[in-house]
């Protein structure tokens, strides 16, 4: 179960916002770069997450754009337990779940930043703890939930020696 | 009894290297023929394999790491990351490609990496350039892109097709960029995002294999998972030389079943801008004509090849670079700035004025070779423009056609380029 305080923003967020390709390039490590985390489009994102968490909220088709995998990464170095939108880049949502990110495909118009939410990945479900409203969602293709749970990707190749789906 | 009906190209290419029956929606382990990761994301894909505890690469032959998006390195810290991919390309016997070489995108296919039905991924969202070439090629992560590297294989959802006809033919001063733009305007940027396409018709076969790429290269901005075409004899003889495995070309059945068919008139397109900061704020370059620009860019996997430099040569042939204009060149790859230097085009282009930059991605994702101003206006034959790209989100990218760039250029503004017909 992942409990944390909703982060809203709009449609069509790419991973330029998530994380410019100005940094991307300058180094490979994550928690210097979680700083400047969807800075182009919200300058206070990492210090207002960092602290207690948080679950970003997102319109349609977050994370367009590039393959950059230190989009999630920041993500999750940002301490964002997981994202929910209407629906997803196909490259970034495969790197979430590659990376361990969870992410829920579900409507996000009922809910408002700073909702507090709880999110049930096997039951399929996230509870507006604010609004008192439950919104359902489609549970994962059982390939990525298999790798979701099994850490990502690369946990699932050290346990199993390649693929095992 | 009920006939299956046909495939499409994604489900037959997919089919085949997973060695099933593969239809949309079905999740298949497929064979990949070739794996690629840029400097922006191989450092991380080699993490990937460190953590994985693999040594090697399933084939070094089929493994490339190419250094082009900050090459050469402008930082210590990516100077670091080059080498930590030199040093396994060392270690592994990986194909790497250094800095000058060119962008990944034109180099895989003009060194004959892959052929017309094969299956390949790369660490980099414009992966389905080589769509052009009737190869299934998808972008991946670092960690996905790890996986191939490791095992030779990679999980695939196989994707719905839409299919998109261009009829008619192009009208003087349209391209295939135009035609791309058009269509991204149109669908949105989500508009085939989970899909393959398919691109068809007429105006497809009259296109040249470069002019083709830049359709290819852009279908992940509405958010394709690849922009397929036909192998055709143009495709075949473009492959001719390049690599001693043969071709498999893979046709579409007659009765494919499509998600979406949409069909474009193409006498109706004109010239069109991608206006900041989105690829689908498209509209026809009378609305955006008069615009002051103060760099133009004319390169990138998109429009980087020697066509696009030989338009652009045409335009600025006599005339000169507008004095409050940057202009900047990056070729393809050397093999394009050898092409371009024999033909003339790079003569003319810094005779009118052009700054010539390293074959790569020059500066179209913010890094290096160009970031921008504060408040200024940018024309460039990139394939994005989104907010921040070029490395200052405070500058306003416009998206066109190389005859769109070479016009503005000269002008200082955007530009309608059927002035400098003929």
């Amino acid at each position: 179960m992942i409990r944390a305080r909703a982060f809203k923003y709009g449609d069509d967020i790419n991973t330029d916002y998530i994380i410019s390709g100005k940094y991307k390039f300058k180094s490979a490590d994550m928690e210097a770069m979680a700083v400047h985390a969807m800075e182009d489009l919200d300058p206070e994102y990492y210090a207002k997450v960092k602290p207690a968490g948080g679950i970003l909220v997102a319109g349609k088709n977050f994370g367009m754009g590039s393959s950059r995998e230190q989009a999630p990464l920041v993500l999750i170095h940002s301490n964002t337990k997981a994202v929910l939108a209407k629906s997803f880049a196909r490259i970034f949502f495969r790197n979430a779940i590659n990376t361990g990110l969870p992410v829920v495909e579900c409507d996000t118009d009922r809910i408002d930043d700073g909702d507090e939410l709880e999110i049930d990945l096997e039951g399929g479900v996230v509870r507006n703890l604010t609004k008192g409203t439950e919104i359902p969602f489609a549970p994962l293709p059982p390939v990525m939930a298999q790798l979701l749970a099994d850490g990502g990707l690369v946990e699932h190749f050290k346990k199993h020696g390649g693929f095992a789906v | 009894m009920v006939a299956i009906p046909g495939k499409t190209i994604a489900e037959k290419i997919l089919s085949a290297h997973a060695g099933a029956d593969a239809r949309a929606g079905d999740i298949v382990v497929a064979d990949v023929d070739f794996v690629m990761g840029q400097d922006g994301t191989s450092p991380l894909a080699i993490r990937a394999l460190e953590r994985m505890g693999v040594e090697g690469v399933f084939d070094p032959k089929k493994v490339a790491l190419v250094i082009d998006h900050s090459a050469p390195s402008p930082l210590e810290g990516v100077s670091a990351l080059h080498t930590v991919m030199r040093e396994f390309g060392k270690r592994t016997g990986a194909i790497v490609y250094d800095i000058g070489c060119g962008v990944c995108h034109q180099l895989i296919p003009e060194n004959g990496h892959v052929v017309p039905g094969d299956l390949m991924v790369g660490c980099d969202s414009h992966t389905c350039t080589y769509g052009a070439l009737n190869v299934f090629s998808t972008g991946v992560g670092s960690t996905d892109g790890a996986a191939a590297m490791a095992s030779g294989k990679l999980w695939f959802k196989v994707p719905e097709t839409m299919r998109v006809t261009y009829t008619g033919e192009l009208s003087p001063g349209v391209y295939s960029k135009d035609l791309v733009l058009y269509l991204a305007g149109l669908i949105g940027a989500d508009g085939a995002t989970y899909m393959a396409i398919e691109f068809d018709g007429p105006v497809i076969e009259a296109l040249s294999v470069d002019a083709r790429m830049t359709i290819s290269n852009m279908a992940i901005e509405v958010g394709a998972k690849a922009g397929l075409m036909r192998a055709d004899a143009k495709t075949l003889a473009w492959h001719e030389g390049r690599s001693e495995r043969r071709p498999n070309p893979v046709d579409p059945d007659p009765d494919a079943r499509y998600a979406r068919e949409i069909e474009i008139d193409a006498k109706r397109v004109g010239p069109q801008v991608a206006k900041p900061h989105s690829v689908d704020n498209v509209s026809p370059i009378e609305e955006v004509e008069g615009t002051p620009i103060q760099q133009g860019v004319l390169g990138t996997c998109t429009n980087g090849r020697l066509e696009d430099l030989a338009i652009a040569a045409s335009i600025l042939a006599g005339r000169r670079v507008h004095p409050d204009v940057r202009f900047i060149v990056a070729p393809a790859s050397r093999r394009v700035l050898l092409d371009a230097i024999e033909a003339g085009y790079i003569q003319t282009l810094v005779e009118a004025g052009a700054a010539l930059v390293t074959p790569g991605c020059g500066p179209c994702v913010g890094t290096h070779n160009g970031v921008p101003s504060d408040g200024e206006n940018v024309i460039s034959t990139a394939n994005r423009n989104f907010k921040g790209r070029m490395g200052n989100s405070n500058a306003f990218i416009y998206l066109g056609s190389p005859a769109t760039v070479a016009a503005s250029v000269i002008e200082g503004k955007i530009t309608d380029p059927r002035k400098y017909l003929g």
